[in-house]
């Protein structure tokens, strides 16, 4: 399907930008076999989750300690933010760098508060619950797993961040529509993880 | 200096070959520890302390550090020159994923230095790696310098399948593709999906130590046979990792030397991947003893079992490819030859330890010794030391010398059989691995007196390898493009060592065994794809050995977080995790600098090349 838009600029800019050029293309390609690796990488934290997840020792349960309002919150927050890194791509395959880079800022933005949100929920249960690493092999599968997407986003926050700057540096081209791409890419990713992570840990930690 | 900043595959590829040689020694002479206090019963050359490190530190250093950055090497001299590729497809990612390897072995190898090494075992199976039972730092610097070395195993994976999937020269299709790099690309492939389940273990490992978790800390709710099923669903793939690229070398050996086609190619493209499918599936057959009921037990044995058939195809193929042909035994082709006989060995008492019931007998004696080694040794590191006595000169542009190197195979292949076939029976006679003494008169003594003698035949074998190295280099550089005049693939038709841009032009593929091809059409040369060209080459760079730098002083500040140093300034700066933060500063630093400033690379002119020309 192509839209209007794309027609337009054919003669300005390659329709995909990103696979402009064979080190963009093996960007992207890499990135994909990247991230099936991530899945085992997750895949084995999310089977040491559900092995440990009733293993609570005298420290407090699943469906004592989630407070689900504000997870579904982060959730939201989360899936809007995957939502405006299309839009970016889009905006970028429109070879409108200003959009492009707008709704990157608004991807960060969205991913910074996911993140405070989460620091918020570590903080609520290590302070006022004293709910820590080493309170059962729960509590440390929990924190891992929940860990590893927090670094995750982080990460990306950092990574996107960067690269915003490098677009109003450099412009958009061959170089920077790849990296751009690849780092949607993986915006992608760790939002699909964290809808795992909210009905595994989450919601069936909720009605168990 | 260059040494550090390169990116260029084929400086690489001798990087790899030299910190591989480098720990394979290591690791050998922990070996040899080892055979010493075997050697007579009641010994007492090293503790029992002692003789747990040195048996820990011999399997990880030999399967992490030792085969696994030859096999690098091998790949990273051979893989672009089969496809008909100037470089691989990450030039700066192939050099990152060298020094975050060579700076995860290094600190592995500091613990000797640092308190104590790893005495857990090579597995570090839990509880015996916790707190409880493992006193001194070593399982921390085991968890610590695989993650790093891990991290550039995976790097290097990722960075050979996409050079094989995007960087074959045109007419190079898949099912023409030389069988080393397709068995290498199925490698990266297992490497993708198995190291990842290593990391998470690892790091597991490494939060139950230093930071107070309980994965496997059974009084709070954890889990100690979690661990086993995450580290074979690693670690039995790993096994595949790395006999499968020595499948490849087998393959273009033999057939190099037996002036024949390889016998039924298609099939051992589908049996490479049949295997590697299954190498994923039977990691419980290592935990039949742990409980798991029987069946699972019967379901992972079976699964086991059926790997015989795809590993049967390609004994059968490689026999019948030798079948007929007009074979010339060089030292190549003899440890071809010799890998044959010794793997199928391996592989038949690996059926025997695959049937369930009979494991519960084989279990942790010195049966199992004996079969992996006849797996890993008389497979893979045979099937390495062929390779690069057929790619010597490739890599080098000097022939080893034959005279030495027959020395070497009978040597090494003697002092092989006499170490490992006697420790079969060894084992079926009830001695124990892992235990570091054993009592007179059980009738284990003679046999452990020929084991030690025969593991001392093999060094001497290794001593004349490097005998033959060393008198070779003092040989001006001068091997022909295609020294064994019988070279099948597009190696052989550029020069030997080539040139930093591999092809001056990229060659058009007319057929499998391209090279081959050609000089049977009567063309001494591949047909070009392309008009002579300027060719643009990666520039060199620090910034991979400052990042490995960087991950590498984090690794080594975070496991001392939780120690009290009796100094204030000491403590300060390890358990506020200052020295982590530290190191990974200098690792994003040189990231972010990585992603600031583009490198173009530069241009290798027209001229240039011509002056140069192809013709060695």
């Amino acid at each position: 399907m192509t839209t209007p838009h794309a027609q337009q600029t054919t003669d300005t800019i390659p329709h995909e930008l990103e696979k402009a050029t064979l080190e963009g293309r093996n960007k992207v390609l890499t990135f994909w076999l990247f991230l099936g690796g991530e899945s085992v990488l997750f895949g084995t934290l999310f089977a040491t989750f559900l092995t440990l997840r009733n293993q609570v020792a005298d420290g407090p349960s699943a469906s004592e300690l989630f407070n689900l309002p504000m997870t579904a919150a982060a959730t939201f927050i989360l899936l809007v933010s995957s939502l405006t890194s299309v839009f970016a791509i889009q905006a970028m395959h429109r070879g409108n760098k200003k959009s492009l880079s707008g709704w990157l800022s608004v991807t960060v933005l969205l991913g910074l508060a996911f993140l405070i949100l989460e620091i918020y929920e570590f903080r609520e249960y290590m302070v006022h619950e004293d709910y820590s690493m080493t309170t059962s092999a729960f509590s440390s599968a929990f924190y891992t797993l929940v860990g590893f997407h927090g670094a995750h986003v982080l990460f990306g926050i950092l990574w996107i961040g960067i690269l915003i700057g490098q677009l109003a540096k450099k412009g958009l081209n061959v170089v920077t529509a790849p990296k751009i791409y690849v780092s949607a890419m993986y915006w992608h990713f760790i939002d699909v993880v964290w809808v795992f992570i909210f009905t595994v840990v989450y919601l069936l930690g909720k009605v168990a | 200096m260059d040494w550090l900043t390169t990116v260029d595959h084929k400086k690489i590829a001798i990087l790899y070959l030299v910190a591989g040689g480098f720990f394979f020694g290591i690791g050998g002479i922990e070996a040899l520890l080892i055979r010493v206090q075997l050697a007579k019963p009641m010994n007492d050359f090293v503790s029992a302390q002692q003789f747990n490190e040195l048996i820990t530190m011999h399997g990880t250093t030999m399967i992490f550090l030792g085969v696994m950055p030859v096999i690098f090497a091998l790949m990273n001299a051979v893989i672009p020159l089969q496809i008909g590729a100037r470089d691989v497809a990450f030039p700066f990612l192939n050099s990152l994923g060298f020094w975050t390897f060579l700076f995860g072995g290094l600190l592995l190898n500091l613990s000797w230095f640092m308190g104590g090494a790893p005495d857990a075992g090579w597995t570090s199976y839990t509880p015996l790696s916790t707190n409880a039972y493992s006193l001194t730092h070593g399982v921390d610097f085991y968890t610590i310098g695989l993650q790093i070395a891990g991290l550039g195993t995976l790097i290097g994976g990722l960075n050979f399948l996409a050079t094989i999937i995007t960087m074959r020269a045109p007419g190079m299709s898949f099912m023409r593709m030389p069988m080393f790099t397709w068995t290498s690309f199925v490698t990266s492939a297992m490497i993708l999906f198995a190291f990842p389940a290593v990391t998470v273990g690892l790091v597991l490992l490494t939060f139950d130590r230093i930071l107070g978790a309980n994965f496997f800390e059974v009084s709070k709710g954890g889990n100690p046979v979690l661990w086993q099923h995450i580290f074979w669903i690693f670690g039995h793939p790993e096994v595949y990792i790395l006999i499968l690229p020595a499948f490849g070398v087998i393959s273009e050996v033999i057939s190099t030397f037996s002036r024949k086609r390889l016998f039924g190619y298609s099939s051992m493209v589908f049996a490479t991947i049949l295997i590697a499918f299954l190498g994923f599936m039977v990691w419980a057959h290592h935990m039949f003893t742990t409980g798991l009921g029987p069946v699972a037990n019967a379901l992972f044995s079976i699964a086991t079992m059926l790997i015989a058939v795809p590993t049967g195809i390609k004994i059968f193929n490689w026999l019948f490819t030798m079948w007929g042909g007009q074979i010339r035994f060089t030292t190549a082709n003899l440890f071809a030859a010799g890998f044959i006989p010794t793997f199928v060995m391996g592989g038949v008492t690996g059926v025997m330890l695959a049937s369930a019931p009979a494991d519960y007998q084989y279990h942790d004696t010195y049966f199992v010794v004996a079969h992996f080694h006849y797996v890993i040794v008389g497979g893979l590191v045979l099937g390495l030391f062929a390779g690069l006595h057929y790619w010597w000169p490739k890599m080098f542009g000097r022939i080893l010398s034959e005279k030495l190197g027959k020395i070497e195979f009978w040597t090494f292949i003697i002092g092989f059989q006499l170490t490992f076939f006697v420790q079969h029976f060894l084992g079926l006679i009830g001695m124990q691995r892992r235990v570091f003494t054993y009592l007179p008169n059980q009738g284990f003594d003679l046999m452990n007196l020929i084991s030690t003698i025969g593991a001392f035949l093999m060094g001497v074998g290794v001593i004349v390898f490097l005998v033959n190295i060393g008198i070779t280099s003092r040989k001006p550089v001068g091997a022909a493009n295609d020294p064994w005049d019988d070279g099948r693939t597009l190696e052989w038709s550029i020069p030997s060592p080539p040139p930093e841009y591999n092809f001056k032009q990229i060659p058009l593929v007319r057929g499998l065994d391209a090279f081959w091809k050609e000089k049977a059409a009567g063309h001494t040369e591949m047909t070009p794809s392309e008009p002579v060209g300027p060719i643009h080459m990666p520039s060199p760079t620090i910034l991979p050995f400052v990042m490995s730098l960087g991950i590498f002083i984090a690794g080594l500040g975070f496991m001392f977080t939780s120690d009290d140093f009796g100094n204030s300034f000491l403590n300060f700066i390890f358990n506020n995790y200052i020295v982590t933060g530290l190191g990974l500063a200098v690792t994003f630093g040189s990231m972010l600098l990585r992603s600031l400033f583009d490198d173009h690379g530069w241009h290798i002119e027209e001229d240039e090349l011509n002056g140069k020309g192809v013709k060695a």
